[in-house]
C-alpha cells in the first residue's frame, strides 16, 4: 500500500486513481437507488439500514446498562426493562447481525470476488431488501407502540398466552425479514455455483466465498423452520388455538425444539461470515497465503452441517430426555473442533509473514483474542453438569456477547475498513481508525468480562432488580459499555470523514490478491469488470521470499 | 462463450442462455428445499402430536370428509398433468395450447379451492373452530380422545391445509402471470424457463397435498380397521 | 455437589486459559517477530502442514471428550436423587414460589431445609415456565407447566442462600426470588413443628376419593383401571409393547394426559384431570400414588362402586390377590 496510496491530493473526482465511471455516479435519482438491481447499490442501502438498526439496538443496550447500575429498579419499570432488552435482542440479532455481513459485504463482494457481473437474481436481491425493510418497519411499529416483552426467544406459553403488546406484528416483521434472509442465501448459492469466472475452481475460491456459501446453506435450510414456528406462535396468540401452550393442550418444549433448530444454526449465520473476513484480512496483511487453506474452507462447511444438530443444548434443563441431552452435548463439543482448526490456522498464517498493522488487521487481532474466549466459554455449557449452574445466567450473556459483539462485529468492522476503499474509492484516516479498534477492544472487554464473574456468582438473566452484592461488577460493565459506545463512534467519524474528504486510493490500495482488487476498479463500474476475468492461479498467491514453496496441503 | 449473438431473453449479467437457465433451475430447486423445511416444521408438530394423542387424531381425522378429500386429490393431480402439458406445449412452441393448459390448470386450482371452501364452512358450521368454543360430537371420540386433544388435531388441520391453500392461491397468481406473458409472446421454444420453473413449483404444491391427504383424511380409516 | 461442579468448572477454565493465553502469546510473538520491516518485505509462503492439522484437531478433541464424560457423569448424579432424600413439593406461579413440606407445612418464597440431608423437589408450574435456581448449591431446573420436574440437592452448611427464578416469566420475574434457609437437623424439626396441617400424601388420599379415582382404581384387579399399589418405580408395559418406568413424570402425565400412554390390557377410558385438579393437587396425587407401597396398610379405598367394566378378553389378567400386586397390576 505504501506505493499505491501516494497521490497528489487532488480532488478525488479528478485524480487518475479514482474511477470516474462507477456504480456510485450511475444515476443520482432516488429511483436509481431504490429501484436499482445493482448488487453494489443494494449493498449500500443495506449498509444504511443495518446501521440504523444497530444504533437502535445500541440505544436499548444503553437503557439496559443504565438500569443495571443500581440493584433497585429506579430508572425504568419492570415492564419497561423487559421491553428494553427484548427490543435490544430482536433489533440486534434479526435486523442487524444476521443481515450485516451477508447483506452488506456479501452482496457487494460475492460477484466481485468470483468475477461475475451481478448476483444470479438481481431483482430478487432488491426484493430481499424490501422484505427486510418491510419487516423492520413492522417491528418498529410494534416498538413505537410499546414494544414487546417476550425476550428474543419467544418462549411459549409466555409469549402466546401471557405477553401483551404487538407480539403478532413483531412476528410478522420477523417472518418477512426471515424470507429476505432466505432469498439472499439462495441468490448467493446459485451465484457461487453457476457464475464463477473461467478457471475459478472451488478450491481457488477466496475463503470469504466459502464462508458465505456455508452461511447461505444455513439461511435457506434453517430460516423457513423458524418462520413457520413463529407463525404458529402468532396464530396461537391471535386465534387462541393450541399448538404450544399447555393450557390448550400443546407442548412448550416442542416450540423450543423448533425455535432452536433455527436459532442455533443462526449463530453460525452470524459468525461464519466474520470468519471469512478474518481469513481475507489476515492473509492480506501478512502477505501470505492462508495456512491450511482447504482445512479452513472445509471447516466452514463442517460448522454449517454439524451446527444443525446441536440445537438441544439450549434445553438441557427443560426436562428433555437425558439421552437427547447427551447427544446434543456430544455434538456441541464436536462443532467446536472446526472452529478451533480455523483459529490455529489463522495463527499459523502469521508465521514467516510480513505483517503490518493497519486498522483491519488490528480488528483481526482483537477478534482472535475475543473469539477465543467467547468460543471456549461455549464449552462450559455442553459439559452438562455445569450447565446446571450456568444456564441462563450472565455467564451465557457474556458468552454470546463475546462471540457476537467481540467476534462477529469486530470481523464486520475489519471487513468494512478493509473493503471501504474498494466500495468508495477513498481512504479513511488510518490513525483514527486504529484508535477506534483499540477503544472498542478495551471497552468491549470491560463491558463483558465482569459478566462472566457475575454469571458464575449466580446472577440470572432478564433481571430488572438484583441482589446488592452484584452491583460492583454491574457498574464496571456499564462503564465499559460507555467506552464501547465511544469506540463505535470513532469508525463512524472515520467513514464520514472519508466520504467527505478522503483521498482516492486507486484500485488496489492494500496490494491485495483477489479479483475484486486486481481486476476491477475502485469504486467498481456498474458492470464490475470491463471483461470477464480468467483465473489461472490459486487464491492468495502472494510473492514468495524463498524461491521454493514448502509443502502443499 | 460466444459474444456474438445475444438473445433478447438473456439478462445482462449472464454469459449465455444455458447459464441463465441452469441458474434459474438451481434457484427454483433451492427454493423448494426451503419450502420443504417450511412445511417440515408443521409436519414435525403433526408427527409429535399424533404420537402423543393418537386416538384424538384418528377421531378428528375420521370426521373429515374423505370423499371431498379424494375429489380434491384427483383435481390436483389432474392439474399437475395440465401443468406438465403446458410445459410441454411451451417447449414445442405451441402458444395457443400453452395458454389453454395454463387456463385449465388455473381452473382446476379454483375447483380445489372451492371444494376446500365448502369443507371448511361445513366444519365452521358445526362449531369445529379451534380456539372459539370448539365443538366436537362426543360420540365421535374414539378411545382416549378428548375434545381438547381433538382440538389440537383441528388446529393443525387448519394450519396445514390453510398454508397449502395459500400456496395454491400463489400458484394461481403466478400461473396467471405466465398466461399473460405467454399471450404477449414472451414464451418461445428457445426460452421457456418461466413455464418450467412455475411447473416445478406447481408439482411441489401438488406433492404437499399428496402428503396431507393421507395424514389428515385417511388416518381416520383406522377406526373401522 | 457444589464442589464437584466447581472442579469441572476449573478444569474447563484451565483449558480455556491455556488456549487463550497460548494462542494470544504466540500471535503477539509472531506479530512482533514478523512485523513488516525493510528486511522483511516479502513473506515466505507456507501452504499448510497435514501433521499439524491433525495434531491440532485431535488434542482439542481429546480435551473436550474429557469435558463431555465428566459433565455427563456429573449430570447423571444430579438427576438421581438418593433414596433417603426428603420430598418437598414446589409450585411456581407468576410470581411466587410455594413450598409444601412432607408434613404439610407450607411456606412461600422461603424454603427451610435441614443441613446434610438430600432434598428432592417435585415441581410444577401453574402458568408459564419458571426455573428454580439456588446458585450456592449449583442447582437449577426449569419448572414447566403441564409437566412435572424433579431436582435434588444437599446443603452442606447452614445459613441463608439466594433462591432465584431463572427463566423469564414476565413483569415480576426479577422479584420472583426468595431464600433457602438451611438449619441444623433438630432446629429444622423444631421449625417444622408437629403435624401442622395436612401432608401432601394425606391431601392426595382425600383427592383420590373426592375426584373419583377410587371408583376405577381399586386395590384388587376388579377395577376398570390398573391397581396403583406399588407401581411407583416399576416398569409398565404400554399398549403397543413399549415399556416405561413409572417415575414421577409418568404418574403426572397419567393423571393430566391419560390418553398419551395407555397401559396394556386397559381401555383408554380414564378422563383427564387437567383443569379439574390444580397443579398442586396433581402433585399431591402423585405423592399419594407413590406412597402406596405393597406392604402399606393404606391402600385405595375398596370399591363401593362395583360396576367394573370387564377387561378385554385378550388382556393378561392376573388373579393376584390384593396383597401381592404385581408390577403395575396390569402386567
Ligand atoms: C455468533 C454467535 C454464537 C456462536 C458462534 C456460538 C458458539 C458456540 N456456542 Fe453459543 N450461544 C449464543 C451465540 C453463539 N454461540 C447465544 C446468542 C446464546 C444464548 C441464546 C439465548 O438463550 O438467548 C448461546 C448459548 C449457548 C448455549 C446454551 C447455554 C444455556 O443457555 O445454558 C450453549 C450450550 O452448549 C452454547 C454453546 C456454544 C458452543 C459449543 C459454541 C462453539 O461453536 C464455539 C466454538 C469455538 C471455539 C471452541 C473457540 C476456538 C478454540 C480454540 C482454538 C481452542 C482449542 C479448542 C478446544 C479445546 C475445543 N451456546
Ligand atoms: C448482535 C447482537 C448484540 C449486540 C451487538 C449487543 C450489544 C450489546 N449488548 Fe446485548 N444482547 C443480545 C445481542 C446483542 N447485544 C441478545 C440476543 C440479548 C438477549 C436478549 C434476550 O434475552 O431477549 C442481549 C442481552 C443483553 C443484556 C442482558 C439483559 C438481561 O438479560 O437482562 C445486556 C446487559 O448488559 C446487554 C448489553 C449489551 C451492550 C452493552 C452492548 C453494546 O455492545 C452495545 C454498544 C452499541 C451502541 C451503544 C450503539 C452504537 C453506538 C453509537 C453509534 C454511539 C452513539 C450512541 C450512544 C452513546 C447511545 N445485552
Ligand atoms: C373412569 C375410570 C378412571 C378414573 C376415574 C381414574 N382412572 Fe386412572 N386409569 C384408568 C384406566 C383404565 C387406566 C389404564 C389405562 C391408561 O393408562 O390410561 C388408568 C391409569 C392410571 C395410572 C397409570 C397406572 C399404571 O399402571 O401405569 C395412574 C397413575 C392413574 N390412572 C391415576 C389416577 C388418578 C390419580 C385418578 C384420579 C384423580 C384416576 N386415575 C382416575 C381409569 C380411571
Ligand atoms: Cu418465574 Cu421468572
Ligand atoms: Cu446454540
Amino acid at each position: 500500500m505504501e506505493t499505491t496510496m501516494e497521490t497528489n491530493a487532488a480532488m478525488p473526482a479528478e485524480s487518475p486513481l479514482y474511477n470516474k465511471r462507477n456504480y456510485l455516479n450511475n444515476g443520482y435519482s432516488l429511483r436509481s437507488w431504490f429501484l436499482t438491481v445493482d448488487h453494489k447499490r443494494i449493498a449500500l442501502i443495506y449498509l444504511a439500514s443495518i446501521t440504523f438498526f444497530f444504533i437502535l439496538g445500541g440505544f436499548f443496550a444503553m437503557l439496559v446498562r443504565l438500569e443495571l447500575l443500581t440493584p433497585k429498579g429506579d430508572f425504568m419499570t419492570s415492564d419497561g426493562y423487559n421491553r428494553a432488552f427484548t427490543m435490544h435482542g430482536i433489533m440486534m440479532i434479526f435486523f442487524f447481525l444476521i443481515p450485516s455481513i451477508p447483506a452488506v459485504l456479501g452482496n457487494f463482494l460475492v460477484p466481485l470476488q468470483i468475477g461475475a457481473k451481478d448476483l444470479a437474481f438481481p431483482k430478487i436481491n432488491l426484493l430481499s431488501w424490501y422484505m427486510y425493510i418491510g419487516g423492520g418497519a413492522l417491528a418498529l411499529f410494534a416498538m413505537i407502540n410499546g414494544g414487546i416483552d417476550t425476550t428474543w426467544r419467544f418462549y411459549t406459553p409466555y409469549s402466546t398466552g401471557h405477553a401483551s403488546g404487538y407480539v403478532v406484528t413483531t412476528i410478522l416483521g420477523l417472518f418477512l425479514m426471515g424470507f429476505s434472509s432466505i432469498f439472499t442465501g439462495l441468490n448467493f448459492i446459485v451465484t457461487i455455483h453457476k457464475m464463477r469466472a473461467p478457471g475459478l475452481t472451488w478450491f481457488r475460491l477466496p475463503l470469504f466465498i466459502w464462508a458465505m456459501y456455508a452461511t447461505s446453506l444455513i439461511q435457506i435450510l434453517g430460516t423457513p423452520v423458524v418462520a413457520i414456528t413463529l407463525s404458529l406462535a402468532a396464530v396461537e396468540k391471535g386465534l387462541k388455538i393450541g399448538i404450544f401452550d399447555p393450557a390448550y393442550g400443546g407442548d412448550p418444549i416442542l416450540f423450543q425444539h423448533l425455535f432452536w433448530f433455527y436459532s442455533h444454526p443462526a449463530v453460525y449465520i452470524m459468525i461464519l461470515p466474520a470468519m471469512g473476513i478474518i481469513s481475507e484480512v489476515i492473509s492480506c496483511f501478512s502477505r501470505k497465503v492462508v495456512f491450511g487453506y482447504s482445512f479452513v474452507a472445509i471447516s466452514s462447511m463442517m460448522i454449517a452441517v454439524i451446527g444443525f444438530f446441536v440445537w438441544g443444548h439450549h434445553m438441557f434443563l427443560t426436562g428433555q430426555s437425558q439421552f437427547a441431552g447427551l447427544i446434543f452435548a456430544a455434538l456441541s463439543f464436536l462443532v467446536a473442533i472446526p472452529s478451533a482448526v480455523k483459529t490455529f490456522n489463522w495463527t499459523a498464517t502469521l508465521y514467516k509473514g510480513s505483517i503490518s498493522f493497519e486498522a483491519p488487521m488490528l480488528y483481526v487481532f482483537g477478534f482472535l483474542g475475543v473469539f477465543l474466549i467467547g468460543g471456549l466459554t461455549g464449552l462450559f455449557f455442553p459439559a452438562l453438569g455445569l450447565d446446571r449452574h450456568l444456564h441462563d445466567t450472565y455467564f451465557v450473556v457474556a458468552h454470546f456477547h463475546y462471540i457476537m459483539v467481540g467476534g462477529a462485529i469486530m470481523g464486520y468492522m475489519a471487513g468494512l475498513h478493509f473493503w471501504w476503499p474498494k466500495m468508495f474509492g477513498k481512504k479513511y484516516p488510518e490513525g483514527l481508525a486504529q484508535a477506534g479498534a483499540v477503544a472498542t477492544f478495551i471497552g468491549f472487554n470491560l463491558t463483558f468480562f465482569p459478566q462472566f464473574i457475575l454469571g458464575y456468582m449466580g446472577m440470572p438473566r432478564h433481571y430488572h432488580e438484583y441482589v446488592p452484592e452484584f452491583q460492583f461488577l454491574h457498574i464496571l460493565s456499564t462503564a465499559g459499555a460507555s467506552v464501547l459506545a465511544i469506540g463505535y463512534l470513532i469508525p463512524a467519524i472515520c467513514f464520514g470523514w472519508s466520504l467527505l474528504f478522503g483521498e482516492p486510493t486507486g484500485p488496489n490500495p492494500w496490494n491485495a490478491k483477489g479479483l475484486e482488487w486486481e481486476k476491477s476498479l475502485s469504486p467498481p463500474p456498474t458492470e464490475n469488470f470491463s471483461e470477464i476475468p480468467v483465473v489461472t492461479e490459486e487464491a492468495y498467491n502472494y510473492p514468495d521470499a524463498e524461491a521454493t514453496v514448502v509443502t502443499r496441503s | 462463450m460466444s459474444h456474438g449473438h445475444k438473445s433478447e431473453f438473456l439478462a445482462h449479467h449472464f454469459e449465455d442462455l444455458e447459464q441463465q437457465k441452469e441458474s434459474a433451475a438451481l434457484g427454483m430447486w433451492l427454493f423448494l428445499c426451503t419450502e420443504v423445511l417450511f412445511f417440515g416444521g408443521l409436519f414435525c408438530c403433526y408427527a409429535y402430536y399424533k404420537y402423543r394423542f393418537f386416538d384424538a387424531f384418528i377421531s378428528g381425522s375420521h370426521h373429515l370428509d374423505i370423499k371431498l378429500g379424494l375429489l380434491n386429490t384427483a383435481v390436483l393431480i389432474t392439474s399437475s398433468l395440465t401443468m406438465a402439458l403446458a410445459v410441454h406445449a411451451a417447449q414445442k412452441g405451441a402458444r395457443g395450447r400453452t395458454s389453454l393448459m395454463l387456463l385449465l390448470t388455473i381452473a382446476l386450482a379454483g375447483v380445489f379451492l372451492v371444494v376446500k371452501y365448502f369443507e371448511w364452512s361445513t366444519k365452521f358450521h358445526h362449531g369445529i373452530i379451534p380456539g372459539h368454543n370448539f365443538q366436537f360430537p362426543a360420540e365421535d371420540l374414539y378411545g382416549g380422545a378428548t375434545v381438547k386433544t381433538v382440538e389440537i388435531f383441528y388446529s393443525l388441520y387448519y394450519c396445514m391445509s390453510g398454508l397449502h391453500g395459500i400456496h395454491v392461491i400463489l400458484g394461481i397468481v403466478v400461473i396467471g402471470w405466465l398466461w399473460w406473458i405467454n399471450q404477449k409472446g414472451r414464451i418461445t421454444p428457445e426460452y421457456n424457463v418461466p413455464v418450467e420453473m412455475v411447473g416445478l413449483y406447481w408439482h411441489f404444491v401438488d406433492i404437499i397435498w399428496i402428503f396431507l391427504f393421507p395424514l389428515l383424511y385417511l388416518l381416520g380409516l383406522h377406526v373401522h380397521g | 455437589m457444589a464442589g464437584k461442579v466447581d472442579a469441572l468448572y476449573f478444569y474447563i477454565v484451565a483449558v480455556s486459559v491455556f488456549f487463550t493465553v497460548g494462542i494470544v502469546l504466540v500471535a503477539i510473538m509472531l506479530a512482533v517477530k514478523y512485523r513488516r520491516r525493510p528486511e522483511n518485505m516479502v513473506a515466505t509462503q507456507i501452504h499448510g502442514n497435514l501433521p499439524l492439522e491433525i495434531i491440532w484437531s485431535v488434542i482439542p478433541l481429546g480435551l473436550v471428550t474429557v469435558m463431555f464424560f465428566w459433565g455427563a457423569k456429573l449430570f447423571n448424579e444430579q438427576e438421581m436423587a438418593p433414596k433417603n432424600s426428603m420430598d418437598i413439593l414446589v409450585t411456581g406461579k407468576k410470581w411466587m414460589w410455594k413450598f409444601q413440606h412432607a408434613n404439610g407445612k407450607r411456606e412461600i418464597n422461603v424454603l427451610h431445609i435441614p443441613v446434610n440431608k438430600p432434598v428432592r423437589l417435585t415441581m410444577g408450574s401453574e402458568d408459564v415456565i419458571h426455573d428454580l435456581f439456588v446458585p450456592a448449591f449449583r442447582v437449577k431446573h426449569d419448572v414447566m407447566p403441564g409437566r412435572l420436574s424433579n431436582v435434588w440437592f444437599e446443603a452442606t452448611k447452614t445459613g441463608s442462600f439466594h433462591l432465584f427464578c431463572n427463566q423469564y416469566c414476565g413483569t415480576e420475574h426479577s422479584r420472583m426470588v426468595g431464600k433457602v434457609i438451611v438449619m441444623e437437623q433438630n432446629a429444622y424439626q423444631a421449625w417444622l413443628g408437629g403435624d401442622t396441617g395436612e401432608s401432601p400424601v394425606k391431601s392426595g388420599e382425600k383427592l383420590f376419593t373426592s375426584l373419583g379415582c377410587a371408583t376405577c382404581h381399586l386395590s384388587n384387579n376388579a377395577g376398570r383401571g390398573p391397581v396403583l399399589v406399588g407401581i411407583a418405580g416399576k416398569s409398565i408395559e404400554l399398549l403397543g409393547g413399549a415399556k416405561v418406568v413409572a417415575d414421577d413424570k409418568y404418574l403426572y402425565e397419567s393423571i393430566t394426559e391419560p390418553a398419551a400412554k395407555i397401559v396394556t390390557g386397559y381401555q383408554p377410558i380414564m378422563p383427564t384431570f387437567k383443569g379439574l385438579a390444580t397443579e398442586e393437587q396433581v402433585l399431591q396425587l402423585v405423592a399419594y400414588v407413590k406412597s402406596l407401597k405393597a406392604d402399606s396398610t393404606a391402600g385405595p379405598a375398596p370399591a363401593e362402586a362395583g360396576k367394573s367394566a370387564p377387561v378385554t378378553a385378550d388382556s393378561p389378567t392376573t388373579t393376584a390377590a390384593t396383597a401381592t400386586p404385581a408390577p403395575g397390576g396390569a402386567q
